[in-house]
């Protein structure tokens, strides 16, 4: 969960500066700033943060393949249709497992609130796309084709629930589930993870290990 | 001579700089064990920036009324919520033109007719609303 929310947070980091609106572009930013205050609350609960962030190697991390991805058909592109469909997966998946914990867990308690907002950002952006134009139609829903595999990994042990959460949303969006069936990419959990995710880390991870404890 | 709660809940949020953090909510406790002294204090949002900030305002103006050991823990439970800003600091924040949470009233002229703009704003705890009748753009402190 913690490294879920980690490179989530680093992947959403990439739209600053570069969002279609000034509004749109201070609400991602918001999310990712609130996914690494997760990330860092769940990281100190389990050692150092810095080093558990920065000095780990790609093997070593634990989140599903889904947020490791780039934000859009190739590394380095950035589709804002592609970026609200993953955000659509990935919020509704952390909202269940943050409300299943937020009784036991004080950083799921908190976290339970602001990813029902998230939630909620992604539920109206993506009834916007998919029932907006044509174009936006399209892109939207050929994010959820190419990711909906990648969601498998996502929900394991909550995918009932997490369907009822998303179902209705493409419905409203008029936009189409893909089949359930075929290709569902995992290895995430133990280490196994995209090529992806060794260029995030190496942008994110380069300057603690070239300067140790840099500050400003 | 001031206590070394009123040194604390003095210090003014270094984000919305028209309310201290006692009125805020996020100075949960203020103790004083054999002279040294235990701030508690709780994030609006996980990812709040101004953390930093607030422990070292609190450490600053603690230790500025006389008491030198002093140290700022951070609770997360019960999670902060909007309700916990206290009746004053919902006022100051109106009188700054910043909408208290759950009120959608414009703080310029009271118009309730007013439209969000955004939902998200200048800091994690604020969205952007603009007045239908005066037409002058306000934050508003998210319900959370």
């Amino acid at each position: 969960m913690a490294d879920d929310a980690l490179i989530a947070a680093q992947r959403l980091s990439e739209w600053v500066s570069r969002a279609p609106t000034l509004e749109e572009d201070v609400a991602l930013a918001n999310i990712a700033l609130d996914q690494l205050g997760v990330a860092r609350l769940l990281l100190q609960s389990l050692g150092d943060e810095d080093e558990l962030a920065y000095l780990r190697s790609d093997s070593e991390f634990r989140n599903c393949l889904l947020v490791e991805l780039p934000l859009g058909r190739y590394r380095g592109d950035l589709d804002f249709g592609w970026t609200i469909a993953w955000l659509l997966f990935l919020t509704a998946a952390q909202h269940l497992r943050y409300n299943d914990l937020a009784g036991s867990d004080p950083v799921a308690a908190k976290a339970v609130k602001e990813s029902a907002y998230h939630l909620d950002h992604a539920t109206q952006w993506t009834i916007r796309l998919g029932d907006g134009t044509q174009e936006s139609h399209r892109r939207i829903q050929a994010a959820i084709d190419e990711l909906w595999p990648y969601t498998h990994e996502l929900t394991e042990g909550l995918r009932e629930r997490w369907l009822s959460i998303v179902d209705p949303v493409l419905e409203k969006a008029t936009l189409t589930r893909p089949s359930d069936e075929g290709w569902k990419p995992s290895g995430g959990r133990e280490g196994q993870h995209t090529e992806h995710l060794s260029y995030l880390l190496a942008e994110m991870q380069s300057l603690h290990r070239a300067h140790p404890g840099a500050t400003w | 001579m001031v206590t070394p709660y009123e040194a604390a809940a003095a210090v003014v949020d270094p984000e919305l700089r028209v309310v201290t953090i006692a009125e805020l909510g996020i100075l949960r406790d203020v103790s004083v064990v054999d002279g040294r002294v235990k701030v508690t204090i709780t994030p609006t949002y996980s990812g709040c920036p101004a953390m930093d900030a607030i422990r070292s305002d609190v450490v600053a103006a603690v230790r500025g009324a006389g008491y030198d050991e002093v140290e700022v823990v951070t609770s997360l439970s019960p999670a902060w919520s909007t309700d916990m800003i206290t009746e004053s600091g919902r006022k100051a924040l109106a009188r700054n033109r910043i909408a208290p949470p759950g009120n959608h009233e414009c703080p310029h002229c009271a118009s309730g007719d007013t439209l969000q703009i955004s939902r998200y704003g200048s800091t994690p705890c604020q969205a952007l609303f603009k007045c239908q009748g005066c037409y002058e753009p306000f934050p508003l402190v998210k319900t959370l």
